[in-house]
């Protein structure tokens, strides 16, 4: 079986304090960690999980600048065999569903039995390229999958609902599926795995390979175009409690007391 | 027609609580854009038609066993079929599991634009704007959508839910020729999650802890604060993952809602996905050293400040209290 990972580099953004920068239409980088996207991460693991139980093939695929390499590299540490940069000249500000259109290009020209995607990215929050990708692909998908078994020419998937709930379902491949964080334990790589990675192999593509017209894929052809980005207004915001820790925590005490609750 | 259409999210038998805040914003939407409102059911019955009829001008029904139960493939094939006929100017669905599987396919179909998240529309000269959430809610989004429609997909607990009105007019319609074809996926079950019998939705008083909490060990500080105050513990989506505490101790869209008298949130930093579980608690204080994290938004007292610093001398002051 032939498995490809899309994956995205992406900042680490859980305690920093994100700003937008001067265009207005994107987040000032400098100050922030970048990593392989969650969700992406958690969808790497599963590759690797069905690469150790039958004999399969894991491609991680990105679409970034150069620095987007350095997720490839991750994945590759961990035990995929091969990585793929689509280069985003051109592409930079598509949006999520012209995002999948790159990547379907790409799948177009490389077959493959599975692809696999997070569920969502942890910096835009689209939750559209793995179905997408299907849809253009004329392949069918399942979206926040948290389990999957593999079978002869089908797969078994539960997706994730609301409330508890699981969705079991089959689908056969080849298909997409984006994949819910927290189903498995993604590993960390071995200092072996990272020894390795250094030579395994990278190709990189950019829009002409994949006979894509920047005018069509980029964001002038996008059908949602981004205007700016903003800190949300604040409405009905906390009464905020200053003081150092101590008298912070006295002052949280006596709310406590206030509603009978200490 | 011109306007919306809302597609009615059921399950189990029931239409879903989030299809009335979805109607809610399609009629706002219906109104800037000057056109009606109209939800679509598929599947489900007469109560459900009967409990959607009242919150929209009109409501398509396609009754059929094999809309029963949600599957995207034959959902799309008639939300593609009816978009077609009926043009409407912009799709909402819920921004969930549901409409997550279908909105992004629908919209590949359809050759339209797709937007997610959504929690406010404004009309413009150059098109229709769209306003979302973006980097774990730390910041919102304006996004134009120069050519309708659009399927919009829209976020859970934003939009109020409208009293009903007088139910307006139900036609139904036959989805049977558009499943010639069998679809490639097949519905097996819903599922339970395995019980171990914790319930928090029981709980007067939650400390909930988020990705602030670093690592599994500085558990036992806060479960002793927690002791203290007679608390139960509950995390928001990371600390689950990481499997440090228990799937059922999770709040948040994909795990409970709770309305204790008191939510203590440390380390948490408010992504919508969490605050839609716990907003509704008489009393939230939340804890985080990020001044601007979300979470303030959704608190009634915030304190900025390390959570592991804070919590122990807390534990110390509430000791001193009983004692």
């Amino acid at each position: 079986m032939k498995i490809a990972v899309c994956v995205k580099r992406v900042p680490d953004i859980s305690e920093a304090d994100v700003q937008v920068d001067g265009s207005g239409r994107d987040v000032v980088k400098d100050r922030f960690q970048f990593t392989i996207n969650e969700a992406d991460n958690y969808a790497l693991e599963e590759a690797l999980l069905l690469k150790e139980s039958e004999d399969a093939e894991v491609v991680l695929v990105t679409v970034g600048p150069q620095e987007a390499s350095e997720v490839l590299r991750m994945g590759l540490a961990k035990g995929a065999a091969r990585g793929v940069r689509i280069d985003d000249t051109g592409l930079e500000k598509a949006d999520g569903l012209n995002l999948a259109a790159a990547l379907a290009a790409y799948f177009r020209k490389e077959e493959f039995d599975l692809v696999l995607t997070g569920c969502i990215a942890q910096d835009v929050e689209d939750s559209q390229v793995g179905p997408a990708v299907a849809e253009l692909l004329g392949w069918p998908h399942a979206a926040y999958v948290i389990a999957l078994e593999s079978g002869d020419s089908a797969l078994k998937v539960k997706r994730e609902l609301e409330g508890g709930l699981l969705e079991v379902k089959e689908l056969p491949r080849p298909c997409v599926l984006s994949v819910q964080t927290g189903g498995n334990t993604p590993r960390y790589a071995s200092i072996l795995g990272i020894k390795r990675a250094g030579s395994k192999p990278m190709d990189e593509l950019d829009a002409a390979a994949l006979e894509l017209n920047v005018e069509e894929a980029g964001e002038a052809g996008s059908k949602t175009r981004l205007l700016k980005l903003y800190v949300p207004e604040v409405t009905g915001a906390a009464e905020m409690i200053e003081g150092d820790a101590n008298e912070k925590a006295t002052k949280a005490v006596q709310i406590l007391k206030d509603r009978g609750l200490a | 027609m011109s306007g919306v259409m809302v597609l009615v999210e059921h399950r189990q038998g029931a239409v879903r609580d989030v299809t009335f805040e979805v109607l809610a914003a399609g009629k706002g939407l219906a109104a800037e854009l000057g056109g009606g409102c109209e939800a679509v059911l598929l599947g489900g019955d007469e109560a459900m038609a009967g409990a959607v009829a009242g919150h929209a001008e009109r409501l398509v029904h396609a009754g059929h066993e094999l809309l029963a139960d949600f599957n995207y493939e034959n959902y799309q094939r008639v939300m593609k079929a009816l978009v077609e006929e009926r043009k409407p100017d912009v799709v909402l669905l819920p921004h969930t599991a549901f409409g997550n599987d279908l909105g992004p396919s629908l919209a590949v179909a359809l050759g339209c634009g797709l937007v997610s998240d959504a929690i406010g529309f404004s009309k413009t000269d150059d098109g229709l704007v769209v306003t979302r959430g973006m980097y774990a809610s730390k910041l919102n989004a304006d996004l134009l959508v120069p050519s309708l429609p659009a399927v919009v997909m829209v976020r859970q607990s934003q939009f109020k839910p409208a009293e009903p009105g007088t139910p307006g007019e139900v036609v139904q319609y036959d989805p049977s020729p558009l499943f010639e074809q069998p679809p490639a996926t097949k519905f097996i079950t819903l599922e339970e999650l395995p019980s171990t019998g914790i319930d928090i939705t029981k709980a007067d008083i939650i400390i909930g802890v988020g990705r602030g909490l670093k690592e599994e060990a500085n558990l036992a500080p806060v479960q002793e604060l927690a002791d203290s105050l007679g608390a139960v513990l509950a995390g928001s989506r990371p600390v689950i993952d990481a499997g440090w505490l228990e799937k059922e101790r999770q709040v948040g869209s994909s795990g409970k809602t709770v309305k204790p008298k008191l939510y203590i949130a440390l380390g948490i930093s408010g992504a919508f996905q969490h605050v839609a579980g716990m907003k509704g608690a008489d009393t939230i204080i939340a804890v985080n050293k990020d001044p601007h994290a979300p979470i303030f938004a959704a608190a009634h007292y915030g304190i900025v400040e390390d959570m592991h610093k804070l919590v122990p001398v807390l534990k110390a002051q509430l000791s001193e209290t009983a004692s």
